[in-house]
């Protein structure tokens, strides 16, 4: 799961930099969606992290 | 030498009471049998990031004007990372603006070292805090910098005058990383875990290094503004107006938020919430009006001590300096809040994106390796001691009899 997580945070950030390279500066509202969609992977694989991080601390006890 | 490169050298060497000040809030948050070793081991860090900055750190953050390396596609242009020779050659160190901003960059990398000091006090080995800062200053921080300062973020219109990216979100999300490997002090969770209160041994310290901190941040805050935002002499005015509003409105949002969860306001998280205004304004500070920075402080002031007692409780992260809340949390609400009063918020969305995107898993894996390297852990003896005796060998107040009941023969 910490695995997931750690590679859904660099996928989300080229989702973001994707945006600025592929897109024209002209498509705003397009970049801006991407640039959430990007954000929202990150949040996703963060909670996974952190997830990961709170059962291994409850197996520890 | 400008009267703008006047203004910003003077910001400039206040830069060290920032780190004085962090310095002693993380001596006087830890138990007193760690005292020394957190004392000693910030020196360690400002000593090492220094010459880890020094080796190989300017080479990779630059300055505008120097050269840098070019990707080229989608018919622009990215610079990814500057070309400086290592060791600071070719860079005349004579008032220029790049070797100010050397300087600046040498005393930032170490404030962003510092920042984990705080998250691992108590159980973090002096060997591998010195490779986690090497590591930090040397490469992680420079290349962050050059991105925010000067390099693809900022030509996009990124907004971090005095580093709160940059410093104290890169320590902050470093911080964390710390911590998950590291994981919590020994009896901080009991068999239910639910955490146990570690007060701080010297409430002095945590609030004289507030006030040390202060005055630090606004000279990081002008000699940023006016090296990579464009700011000129007159502006350390606004900076140090916002600067102070931000962080009297925080501390009282802090302690007002204390009050109205325990009944009485908390001094060390009234404290920590203190810094994370200081933090939460560094973003903006040469552009937000003074009312927006007491909008700033008030909010970082409000969350920084929910988030420390939810990290505590709900996510496990045993954080005895608060640098999660107050640097991560703190930083990256500034850096958001300084592009909704630039109307630019897609941008520093991106910025942000690149924080938990880049810097925490590089942070992480790179500390991941270290630790198994050099162990970062202290031992479960050493911990009960105090790593003043495992480590150092002497305590920081040997004339005060602490602890007995570890010490008595049973």
């Amino acid at each position: 799961m910490k695995l997931a997580g750690f590679l859904l945070l660099p996928a989300g950030w080229l989702i973001v930099l994707c945006t600025q390279v592929l897109l024209a500066p002209g498509q705003n509202v397009a970049r801006t969606g991407f640039v959430f969609a990007g954000v929202c992977v990150e949040a996703l694989g963060l909670v996974l992290v952190v997830r990961a991080h709170i059962l291994r601390r409850g197996h520890r006890g | 030498m400008t009267p703008d490169s006047a203004a910003a050298l003077a910001g400039i060497l206040l830069v060290p009471f920032a780190a004085l000040g962090l310095a002693l809030m993380n001596c006087g948050l830890c138990r007193s049998r760690n005292a020394a070793h957190v004392m000693m081991t910030s020196i360690a860090v400002l000593a090492v990031a220094a010459i880890a900055y020094f080796v190989c750190g300017f080479s990779w953050q630059g300055y505008p004007g120097l050269p840098v390396y070019v990707l080229r596609t989608g018919g622009k242009e990215w610079d990814w990372i500057a070309a400086q020779p290592f060791f600071l050659r070719k860079l005349p160190l004579e008032g220029s603006a790049a070797s100010l901003a050397a300087v600046l960059g040498m005393f930032s990398a170490g404030i962003a070292a510092l920042i984990p000091l705080g998250s691992g006090s108590e159980r973090w080995r002096v060997r591998a805090i010195c490779a986690s800062t090497a590591i930090l200053a040397g490469f992680v921080f420079p290349l962050f910098a050059h991105w925010a300062q000067t390099g693809w973020l900022a030509q996009l219109g990124y907004v971090d005058a005095g580093g709160a990216s940059t410093i104290h979100a890169v320590g902050g999300l470093t911080a964390l990383g710390i911590i998950w490997i590291l994981g919590p002090r020994r009896g901080k969770y009991n068999s239910d875990g639910m955490p146990l209160a570690m007060p701080g041994h010297h409430g002095v310290y945590v609030l004289g290094g507030c006030m040390l901190a202060w005055i630090g941040w606004i000279g990081l805050n002008s000699a940023g503004a006016i090296l990579f935002s464009a700011a000129h002499a007159g502006t350390v005015v606004r900076i140090a107006i916002d600067t102070t509003l931000a962080a009297s409105a925080a501390a009282l949002g802090a302690a007002l938020t204390t009050r109205a969860r325990f009944g009485k306001p908390d001094f060390s998280l009234s404290a920590n919430g203190w810094t994370g205004g200081l933090v939460a304004i560094s973003a903006g500070c040469a552009a937000v009006p003074p009312a927006g920075a007491v909008l700033i402080g008030l909010v970082a002031g409000a969350v920084v001590p929910l988030a420390i007692e939810q990290f505590e409780l709900r996510l496990s992260l045993d954080d005895p300096g608060g640098a999660v809340s107050v640097h991560a949390i703190g930083g990256i609400w500034g850096i958001l809040a300084a592009g909704m009063f630039a109307g630019q918020g897609v941008v520093q969305l991106i910025g942000v994106a690149t924080l938990f995107g880049f810097v925490l898993p590089v942070t992480y894996g790179l500390n991941v390796l270290i630790n198994r390297a050099v162990p970062m852990r202290a031992s479960a003896e050493g911990e009960r001691h105090g790593l003043d005796l495992h480590e150092l060998g002497a305590g920081a107040y040997p004339e005060f009899l602490t602890h007995t009941e570890e010490f008595l023969q049973r």
